[in-house]
């Protein structure tokens, strides 16, 4: 088993890897379903999110660096990818000193010359494209299978299965290191070795709650009203499978951004001249032994509150949407 | 029992196999190594030579056949840079990868289970709060990152720790160890608390549930009920059925420990297994690289059943019902 | 030639002389940057093997530091006709186990090379000219070439010499589709046995201890006079931080490239640093070839590198001198040619091309590309220092006239497979003259390429000049040294003013170590014990 399906499983209300007892020990019991309370329940989740301080400044910082990185195009002091617009003769520069064309880079500059306030804000966007696109993918992907695994259950649900058991036994790191030193290096290769070593976590979640959900009353009645299969899984199913998904989603994304920015340090990830905050920290690295300490550091802040926030978030969503713990 | 152990071990085999395809498939994906080895004026004639020599001139199917063949009798292939077995090349670094990993494990244990359980007996506390929160740091902040700021820290501002690389060896009961002498022990507490750090923060997390769920648990009402002393209750009892995810989880995290500590050995420079990788993917120095995933793999596969199987005997309902995902 | 580089010395003393008697017991750590992969002289051409078996087997020549061929265990040389050489062979040496050293030995030791278990690259190439091999008399070995063979001597620095008797090879006779009386060869993993790796050299194998140090002790027998150091220990550090920590910290005296941000702490901590000029130059290679080569866009279905002009826009456009600065931290050397002055070949007054961006974009203008075009420029990240930093600067300098550069950077075992495939139109790589004379880059980098013949390897460029070819050719059948170096300065010339390669700079190499000793900086870039010692 993996690094993030241990953490996934440490999260998650169990506290022990799912696969091991949560079917065998006493099955907590079910959560009610979401259709049934509607609107209301959707509004007492929000309120009952924002109870926790910790949680509602997660969501602020998350909101505005979001908004800081998809707006670094205008807000950014200079164009980082614009090889034109850097000179590698202001490389190296101490936070608050000025580059040729008379910006202070608050920061200090990289060995190429980039202003690290650009750098950072690109670079944030780039990590956060990433670590979002291949969650959505793999959750997309992993919950289908999930879902399908459940409903359709005998042969095809041993065999998704066992695909599923197989991919976690491996460690992410390592899957996703071989990967891409067989693709390549590419914004789209890492969010697909990411999806590639993701989308298990999703299936295996989904079905746990899918076979909850499977033998509950409303799916028998949609049985015996003869609903097509497709609308029984997608309408009904997948929809009241969600919490838990979203849960988990949410927690990986921050996993899967930490990741990306591993992989870009050990040297396979994005291109360097698109440098995310991992690669940014990676070329740091052969500075820091001689104090140049800002071009690691900074992007690396950037790092953790990006990472901080979303756990923050993705915790309180967990009790919130957790009807068990929040009593 | 015997069941549930035959058919796990027959499904780790299985797992064993596709790997290996899988494997040796994606490795020989990646570039030549002839265009590595081969010194940059060697002609036609040579690249030939060298390519007849590595067996690179077979087709791939034959190729794979003799790594069956091979594999099945042991011998995971001749590495193509120090033309010795892979295995032998691997394991030469095996004993460092073991040791940071074990010290590691130890560090977590350490630092974990007293604050896990500490917050577990008191959730709502200050203090249960923030040894909670810190726990989200723990894993949040990327290993490498963490790394570099020790390093930048302790070796680079406080020069209290080396930055890099790995104590001298003494010889302990046959395996040459680090740990045992001072300087040894100082190149290890870097690395060693890095890799610590997330399986911490997770034993943190395991232990607090634990700690709270077993707190809520009837039995021991009926404990204090009896009059059974607080110490008593939390020593005997709270830790020994949160014990069960602990080592559970620790079991599994070893082999995540192994993996992830190709992170760690490139950020200290420590010569361990993972840097042995990082630099046979550089090389391409393939019969390393297939070797080190395959020994992966079957620690892996072991790890899991060891666990399942110790897990199977501290809790009976594990093996009268198996699992079917 | 910027200062603080110790200037190449042509006057050179041959290495053993220079391991003069001193007095007093010492032993020298060396931090090596990279491994050797064996302890077989034969087994895997590659500079830190050849560097590590100098300690322990000898040639019949030797490279000195500024790589001109010097004796060894050869006295002289000389050719006797246009496809034989006769080599006379020093007398009275004997190898460390006592046995003495003769001409079988060197039949022995050619006869091997070819027939190495699993070597990944052997030294094939240095002996194939060899057709038949002669011993007249005790003291002559006369080498007969399929072909005119100018640089077999240089070659042969690259042979090591075993004990025929040590393996049990008496009496060989040389023959090129397998020789005589060889008995059986020993496998390359046998030479870590100390016993095994008998050579001539001034040191003998202790210890090799795989990823951790090699143990050599002084060879007592040695012909060459006393040799400097009682034990060496070379020390594999492949990181650079552990390895400086390393020599910071007493555990080793001298240590191979310490990083360029690393010296000033170096020095202040009261360490040396010596710096020397490398035989690698950093090139860049344009596709020329009529097609529109791969990563290359916005032409008008045209090659833009097929003309001259543009090449030269590329050049032009390079301030070498702020690479080397700033990217490489003051320690490379602008290039203007394909090996540094003064080594064979080279010309005195081939200068770096001028950095001019005006003339570039006039260039680019001429030659119908007013607006520039797009092209990706392919780089290893690991293989040369900064190769990835200094393709960056290439690519912002490149922006500011017009070519709009992206910089697609990867693994060096990558690289190159991918460039054997013929997928990069634009590209940054490394050349190192291994025999330090101009007809090696040149027939690998600008000749036209034909994998039979063996010209231009490397030439993946699709460059093609059949006078310039005709140069190279007429230099590698020339035996006369005089004429030789005029044919190749003409082809050098002819090369870099075709912009058949566009150089960019040459590496330094540097070393750090204690202030009590002294280093001589090698061309070659090898770290040797021979090469250091005390102070004064």
């Amino acid at each position: 088993m993996s690094e993030n399906a241990v953490l996934e499983n440490a999260v998650s209300e169990n506290a022990v890897p799912e696969n091991k007892i949560s079917e065998t020990a006493a099955a907590p019991p079910p959560p009610p379903p979401v259709e049934d309370k509607g609107e209301s329940l959707l509004r007492r989740h929000i309120a009952n999110y924002f109870e926790s301080v910790s949680a509602t400044i997660g969501l602020v910082v998350l909101v505005t660096i979001v908004a800081a990185a998809f707006l670094s195009p205008w807000i950014a002091p200079q164009n980082p990818y614009d090889l034109a617009a850097i000179s590698i003769m202001d490389n190296m520069l101490k936070p608050g000193e000025q580059l040729d064309s008379g910006l202070v880079a608050v920061l200090g500059t990289d060995e190429q010359g980039r202003d690290m306030v650009s750098a950072i804000l690109y670079g944030l966007r780039v990590s956060l494209i990433v670590g979002a696109s291949s969650v959505l993918i793999a959750a997309i992907i992993g919950a289908s299978a999930g879902v399908l695994a459940a409903y359709a259950g005998g042969r095809i649900e041993s065999f998704v299965m066992r695909i599923v058991d197989l991919q976690l036994s491996f460690p992410a790191i390592l899957v996703a290191l071989i990967l891409l030193a067989v693709f390549g290096r590419g914004v789209d290769k890492v969010i697909l070795a990411l999806v590639i070593v993701q989308w298990a976590y999703y299936a295996r979640t989904v079905r746990g709650s899918a076979l909850v959900e499977k033998r509950r009353e409303y799916i028998e009645a949609g049985r015996c009203l003869a609903l097509p299969n497709s609308r029984l899984v997608f309408r009904h199913l997948l929809p009241n499978c969600l919490p838990p998904l979203i849960v988990v989603a949410t927690v990986q994304i921050a996993n899967a951004i930490a990741l990306e920015s591993t992989l870009s340090f050990l040297g396979v990830g994005v291109p360097v001249t698109e440098p995310s905050l991992g690669m940014l920290i990676a070329n740091g690295y052969r500075y820091l032994l001689s104090g140049n300490y800002w071009i690691s550091t900074f992007p690396g802040v950037a790092l953790v509150i990006v990472i901080v926030a979303i756990n923050l978030v993705g915790d309180r969503l967990r009790d919130v949407l957790n009807p068990r713990l929040s009593r | 029992m015997l069941v549930y152990l035959i058919r796990r071990i027959g499904q780790s085999i299985l797992v064993v196999a596709v790997m290996a395809t899988l494997v040796f498939l994606s490795i020989y994906a990646i570039g030549n190594p002839v265009d590595i080895l081969a010194s940059q004026d060697a002609d036609q004639q040579e690249l030939d030579a060298i390519t007849r020599r590595l067996g690179l001139d077979r087709p791939m199917y034959e190729q794979f056949g003799i790594f069956v063949w091979n594999a099945l009798q042991g011998d995971l292939g001749r590495s193509f840079v120090y033309a010795k077995p892979a295995v032998d090349v691997i394991l030469e670094r095996f004993p460092a990868t073991m040791e940071l990993a074990f010290v590691a494990l130890v560090f977590s244990i350490v630092i974990g289970v007293p604050l896990g359980v500490i917050a577990g007996l008191k959730p709502d506390s200050f203090v249960g709060r923030s040894i909670m929160s810190t726990s989200i740091l723990g894993f949040s902040l990327p290993n490498f990152w963490i790394g570099l700021m020790f390093i930048l820290l302790f070796a680079v501002q406080l020069r209290w720790l080396p930055a890099s690389g790995r104590g001298p060896v003494t010889e302990v009961l046959g395996m040459p160890l680090t740990f045992v002498t001072w300087e040894g022990l100082r190149h290890l507490i870097l690395p060693a608390v890095t890799l610590a750090l997330y399986k911490a923060s997770l034993v943190i997390r395991i232990a607090q549930a634990g700690t709270r769920d077993v707190m809520l648990q009837d039995y021991i009402r009926f404990a204090r009920a009896k009059g059974l002393s607080h110490r008593r209750i939390v020593f005997v009892h709270v830790l020994k059925n949160m014990m069960i995810p602990v080592v559970t989880v620790l079991g599994l995290e070893l082999g995540s420990m192994i993996a992830f500590a190709v992170v760690t050995e490139s950020v200290f420079a420590y010569p361990g297994m993972g840097k042995l990788l990082i630099d046979s993917i550089s090389r391409l120095d393939r019969p390393v690289i297939v070797a080190y995933l395959m020994m992966t793999v079957v620690i892996f596969v072991i790890i899991n059943l060891v666990v399942d199987l110790l897990y199977a005997a501290i809790d009976p309902r594990v093996r009268l019902s198996e699992p079917k995902g | 030639m910027k200062k603080g580089f110790r200037p190449l010395v042509l006057a050179a003393v041959p290495l053993t002389m220079m391991a003069v008697s001193q007095a007093g017991a010492a032993d020298l750590t060396i931090g090596l940057a990279a491994e050797p992969t064996s302890m077989d002289p034969h087994f895997h051409n590659l500079a830190p093997n050849n560097a590590m078996r100098q300690h322990i087997f000898e040639s019949l020549t030797e490279a000195d530091e500024n790589q001109l061929t010097q004796p060894s265990l050869a006295l002289s040389w000389q050719p006797t006709g246009d496809t034989t050489w006769e080599f006379k062979i020093r007398e009275g040496v004997t190898f460390s186990d006592g046995t003495p050293f003769s001409a079988t030995d060197v039949i022995y030791s050619i006869c091997r090379i070819p027939r190495v278990e699993g070597s990944p690259s052997s030294f094939t190439s240095f002996i194939r000219d060899i057709v038949e091999i002669d011993v007249p008399d005790e003291s002559t070995i006369v080498f007969t070439t399929s072909a005119p063979s100018p640089l077999l001597p240089t070659n042969l620095a690259s042979v090591a010499i075993l004990s025929a008797a040590a393996f049990g090879g008496e009496n060989v006779e040389f023959g090129a589709e397998g020789c005589e009386n060889a008995g059986t060869y020993p496998a390359s993993a046998d030479f870590a046995d100390p016993a095994v790796a008998v050579g001539t050299g001034p040191y003998k194998l202790v210890n090799y201890n795989p990823g951790d140090r090699i143990t050599l002790t002084r060879n007592e027998s040695y012909w060459g006079g006393e040799v400097e150091w009682d034990n060496v220990i070379l020390r594999p550090i492949p990181n650079t931080g552990a390895r400086v920590a390393a020599l910071l910290a007493g555990d080793v005296d001298v240590v191979e490239t310490p990083p360029i941000q690393d010296f000033d702490r170096i020095r202040s901590s009261g360490f040396e640093i010596e710096q020397g000029l490398s035989n690698r130059v950093i090139y860049l290679h344009t596709n020329s070839g009529e097609a529109v080569p791969p990563g290359v866009s916005g032409t008008d279905g045209r090659n833009p590198f097929a003309d001259v002009r543009v090449r030269e826009a590329v050049s032009k456009a390079i301030d070498r001198n702020a690479i080397v600065e700033r990217v490489m931290g003051g320690v490379a050397v602008a290039a203007g040619d394909l090996l540094p002055y003064p080594l064979f070949g080279t010309r005195e007054d081939a200068e770096p091309d001028a950095f001019d961006a005006d003339r570039a974009r006039e260039l680019l203008a001429e030659a119908g590309f007013p607006d520039g075009f797009e092209v990706t420029l392919f780089t290893p990240n690991d293989r040369y220092i900064n190769d990835e930093r200094v393709a960056q600067a290439v690519a912002q300098m490149l922006a500011r006239i017009g070519i709009r550069t992206s910089v697609d950077s990867m693994t060096a075992s990558t690289f190159f497979s991918r460039r054997g495939q013929g997928d990069y139109g634009f590209w940054l790589a490394g050349w190192g003259a291994a025999s330090g004379e101009m007809a090696n880059p040149l027939l690998a980098l600008t000749a036209t390429r034909d994998t039979d013949a063996g010209t231009g390897l490397t030439n993946l460029q699709q460059y093609s000049n059949p006078e310039l070819d005709a140069l190279i050719a007429e230099a590698r059948r020339t035996v006369d040294d005089d004429a030789r170096r005029a044919l190749l300065q003409r082809a050098g010339k002819m090369a870099m003013d075709d912009y058949a390669t566009i150089p960019l700079h040459f590496e330094v190499t540097p070393w750090a170590f204690k202030s009590s000793l002294s280093l001589t900086p090698r061309v070659d870039q090898y770290t040797l014990a021979m090469g250091v010692s005390a102070a004064n």
